[in-house]
Formats: structure tokens, C-alpha cells, sequence
């Protein structure tokens, strides 16, 4: 059993293809970088993963069965998209929202849901930042504290969007060493949504790449090469190498940093 | 001071202010937590060709702003994320404001009652009026505490929530319902125009104040409360408005509790790392 399966899937968004006939495997326990540039239908894959978008064509496995909304077995966490306007609010009790945040009543932790929370922020020791307002912490730790939240329900399968977004280059290492070793401790597969390639080349085993409504999964070498990444262009793309950072470029043009910047 | 209770409309005043006070903060927190305060301002515009309709008709003023505001808490609900087309809301406001002068022109024995509904009689309010808010408090806070949880949820992260299986509409649908009810309570205190002061400075306030949940509910019922009984007595004292003296006492708090937040993240963030650090 994989942890996450597409066979010959279709996705549409909004009127919009945005995968056609992609199959692909992830298997349990593996940290997949999901890659590709904006608009390429990364957050779409994460959403029909999770259930929230059926696919038109093609059938989706999740964990052995059929992606269903509210999956336990599934962390997630969002691309952070709004401001935070409740900033007063502390890391433990932003964490608590989401342990049991579904069910109807009063918002007040049962022992277990706190034992809950309290396990997930130590598991990416965040413990002792968990009292203070979220105003009050770095983009590192409240990134922390969102991925202690994904790891709530002892997930088996952790789907994280950009959560390398608006971080300097040291604390990405830290996010992703962090995640890497969160996810071979506790066995979870990962799949690791990013716009740049280089940050993650410490910790991938492998890569799946979205372009022009198509995929490609490998390790890194595979993928990102000139003949595979023209194919998910649809334009001609060289890779360079140097220093053991990656470039890719199309007529000249960086996209991967180019695509990070306009994101920013 | 000793006699501000032995006029009944003194006493019927801070009973209305305490049941408004406690329904405002509570729903207010929401409001300002979801980021949807406007919508209550809008809510309160709406219902107010509601009022004046009703009055054309021989129906209470009351339920016909209820009415009104519950409908377009409806819809707000509805619209979701279209509902913060600015240009949209503030069409539909000055329409709401025009419909409800056209009612005026055509019931002219109710214009005296106009600046009433516009800026809150809280001294006028009667007994009867005063256990209907009552009835109505109960209802909307137990309605709130039946949705908090998901509410909370929906509110502070929105896409994780319907991954978890968050109906986010229904619950959208439903809390605007409240923030409709909460409304129509709030605008026998402090009237159409000025319901922000009372539904959103006190909410706001705790927001910057405080860090549980639980804690920052209380604390905004507890200063929606405090500010309506100080301007009840201020008003008392000077014969100024009442409705003044909110809208004064909630920016004053307000205020207040920017400089106190400014003064506390200074305090708290180490210098050598904030620079940095912040992104």
C-alpha cells in the first residue's frame, strides 16, 4: 500500500485543467518534494488528496482507500494566505482549534485533546514557545507550531503547503530538517510543497514535479534535468548545476527564484 | 448617584445595557476574530428601512429591523468570501439608508422615532422591550455556544477547517444569523449608525488584550458591559448621550489597548533576535 496513488488522474479547477491523466506513487514513509511554479496545481493535488476537490477523470488512492474529507490519517497545513488577525492568540491554543475544531459545542479542550496538542508541539519541540502569542514568534516558530498542529491525530500522511514561504535561508534548513526528521522518526510519508528546488535537496528521496497539466517523479537527478522539465514547461529548459545549488532556466530566465519572488 | 435607580427608566436602561453588553462582547469577539466586522455595520444599515418599514405598516420597529438584518445576515452568510466587495457593500448600504427615509417620507408620524433608530434611545427603552432582549440574549448565546467550537475553527483557519470536515457555509450562515439577532439588540442601545462602538471596539480591545479564547470572550463581555453602565451614569450626570458617551468610552479603550499592546511586544521580543527574525 502507498501512502498516496494517482492512476491516470484528471483535475479540473475552476473551468481549468489543471492535471491531465497523471499517475504517479508515493511510498509510506517518504519525503517527496512537491514542486512545480505557480498555478501549476500543487495546492489542487493537496486538495483532491484531501478529499475537498473529486477528480474528473482517474481514481485517487490515500493511505489504501478513497480520499475522504476529515481523513484523521491525513496532517495538513494550509498555505498561509490572510494576515493574522488574531495574533493575541497563544501557539497551544491555536493548536487546540484544530484538535477536535470539527465537532459541534463549546470550545473547551477535553484532557485528551491537550495531551494531544501538547505531544504534537513537543514532537517538533515547540513546547515551550506554546504559551506565548503568536504575535510574539518568529516566522520559524510559528511555522513550527503550524506543523506541530498537522501532526495532531498521529497522522500517517502529512501534506504541507509553502511552508518555506517568507523565510530567510537558515530557517527553511531548520523547517526542513525539521519535518525530515519528524517524518522518519514517526514513519509519516511527506509530501513537501515548495516553489525552489534547493532547499530541499538535503532531505528529499525524491521529487514529483507539475507543469503544463503533467507530472514527473523521481529523485532529483531524474527530474530535474533539461529533457524532463522542457516536457513540463512546454518550453525548452536548461538545468545548471553549480556549487550544489540547481538553476533552472528558460531563455536566460530563472524561473524557480523568479517564481518565488512574485509569490512574495 | 444615589438616585440614578429610583427612575424606573434609569433601571430599565442598565438592565438593557447589561443584556446588549453580554450579547455584543460575545458575538463581537467572533466578529472581530473572523475579520467580518463590517458586515455587522452593514447589517445594522440594513435593518433600518426594516424599522421604518415596519413602522408604515403598524408593526413593531423591532421586528422589523430583526427581520430585515436576519435576512441579510442570510445572505451574507451566503455570499461567503463575495461579500467583501466594498463597492458592493456600501451600494447596498446607502440604498438601505434611502429605502428607509422613503418610509419616513410616507409615515411622517414616525420620523420623530427616526433619529431613535439612527442613534439609540437606550432611556426610552420599556420593561416589555427589556425581557423581549432578554429572551432573545439567551437564545443567541446558547445558539453560540452550540457552534463555538467549529466557529473558532472555521475563523482561525478557514482552509485546514474544511479539510477536517468543517461545514463551512452552514456554520458561515448560522453565525451571521447570530450577528443579526446581536445586532438588532444592539441598535435599542446605541442605534443604525453607531453599533461598531458597541458590537466592535469592546471586541477589538480584548482581542489586542488577551491571548486564550476563553479569557478574550470575557473580557470583551466584561468591557461592552462596563462601558455601557459608565456612560449610562455619565449620561446620567451630564445629559449628553448616552450613545455618545459608548462611542467615546469604546475608541478611548480601544486606543488604550494599542498603546498597552505596543508597549508589551516591546517588552517581550529580545532585541537581538527580532531584527532578523521577522519576516
Amino acid at each position: 500500500m502507498s501512502a498516496v496513488a494517482f492512476d491516470r488522474v484528471t483535475l479540473t479547477y475552476g473551468g481549468r485543467r489543471v492535471l491531465s491523466d497523471v499517475s504517479f506513487s508515493v511510498p509510506q514513509g517518504a519525503f517527496v518534494g512537491l514542486l512545480g511554479a505557480n498555478g501549476a496545481g500543487k495546492t489542487t493535488m493537496l486538495r483532491a488528496i484531501l478529499g475537498l476537490i473529486k477528480p474528473s477523470g482517474g481514481t485517487i488512492s490515500v493511505l489504501g482507500g478513497t480520499p475522504k474529507r476529515g481523513n484523521p490519517s491525513i496532517g495538513y497545513m494550509p498555505q498561509a494566505r490572510r494576515a493574522l488577525t488574531h495574533m493575541g492568540i497563544s501557539g497551544l491554543d491555536y493548536v487546540l482549534t484544530a484538535a477536535g475544531g470539527h465537532r459541534w459545542g463549546w470550545p473547551v479542550a477535553s484532557a485528551a485533546e491537550k495531551a494531544a496538542a501538547w505531544k504534537a508541539l513537543e514532537e517538533v519541540g515547540a513546547a515551550d514557545l506554546a504559551q506565548r502569542p503568536l504575535a510574539e514568534l518568529s516566522g520559524g516558530e510559528r511555522q513550527r507550531i503550524l506543523i506541530a498542529q498537522s501532526l495532531i491525530g498521529d497522522p500517517q500522511l502529512l501534506l504541507l503547503d509553502e511552508p518555506l514561504i517568507s523565510l530567510d535561508a537558515a530557517h527553511q534548513r531548520a523547517i526542513i530538517d525539521l519535518v525530515h526528521e519528524v517524518g522518519e522518526r514517526l514513519g509519516i510519508a511527506v509530501l513537501f510543497c515548495s516553489h525552489e528546488i534547493n532547499p530541499l535537496l538535503r532531505a528529499v528521496d525524491s521529487v514529483l514535479y507539475l507543469g503544463n497539466g503533467k507530472a514527473a517523479i523521481g529523485n532529483v537527478d531524474e527530474v530535474i534535468s533539461g529533457p524532463v522539465l522542457s516536457k513540463l514547461y512546454g518550453t525548452h529548459i536548461n538545468v545548471v548545476r553549480i556549487a550544489g545549488r540547481i538553476f533552472v532556466m528558460a531563455d536566460d530566465v530563472e524561473l524557480e527564484s523568479g517564481a518565488h519572488v512574485h509569490d512574495l | 448617584m444615589s438616585t440614578i435607580f429610583d427612575y424606573e427608566f434609569m433601571r430599565n436602561a442598565f438592565y438593557a445595557c447589561t443584556i446588549v453588553g453580554i450579547v455584543a462582547g460575545a458575538v463581537g469577539y467572533f466578529l472581530v476574530l473572523r475579520g467580518q466586522t463590517f458586515a455587522g455595520h452593514a447589517l445594522a444599515h440594513v435593518g433600518f428601512p426594516g424599522a421604518t418599514g415596519a413602522g408604515l405598516i403598524g408593526l413593531s420597529p423591532f421586528f422589523g429591523l430583526t427581520v430585515f438584518t436576519v435576512v441579510a445576515g442570510v445572505g451574507i452568510g451566503l455570499l461567503g468570501e463575495r461579500a467583501h466587495r466594498d463597492v458592493a457593500i456600501g451600494i447596498v448600504l446607502t440604498l438601505s439608508l434611502g429605502l428607509g427615509l422613503l418610509f419616513l417620507h410616507f409615515y411622517t408620524a414616525f420620523a420623530s422615532q427616526a433619529t431613535n433608530v439612527l442613534f439609540g434611545n437606550v432611556l426610552g427603552i420599556s420593561l416589555r422591550t427589556v425581557i423581549v432582549l432578554a429572551v432573545l440574549a439567551v437564545v443567541i448565546l446558547v445558539a453560540l455556544m452550540l457552534i463555538a467550537r467549529p466557529l473558532l475553527f472555521a475563523s482561525l483557519q478557514p482552509e485546514l477547517a474544511e479539510a477536517r470536515g468543517v461545514p463551512l457555509n452552514l456554520v458561515s450562515i448560522l453565525f451571521m444569523i447570530l450577528v443579526a439577532v446581536a445586532t438588532s439588540e444592539a441598535v435599542q442601545i446605541v442605534g443604525v449608525l453607531l453599533v461598531f462602538a458597541l458590537m466592535v471596539a469592546p471586541a477589538a480591545t480584548s482581542l489586542r488584550l488577551t491571548r486564550g479564547v476563553l479569557a478574550g470572550i470575557g473580557v470583551s463581555i466584561a468591557l461592552a458591559v462596563g462601558i455601557a453602565w459608565i456612560s449610562l451614569s455619565l449620561a446620567f450626570l451630564t445629559d449628553w448621550p448616552t450613545s455618545f458617551w459608548i462611542t467615546a468610552l469604546g475608541t478611548i479603550a480601544y486606543l488604550t489597548s494599542g498603546a498597552v499592546q505596543r508597549a508589551t511586544i516591546r517588552h517581550a521580543v529580545d532585541p537581538s533576535t527580532a531584527a532578523n527574525d521577522r519576516s
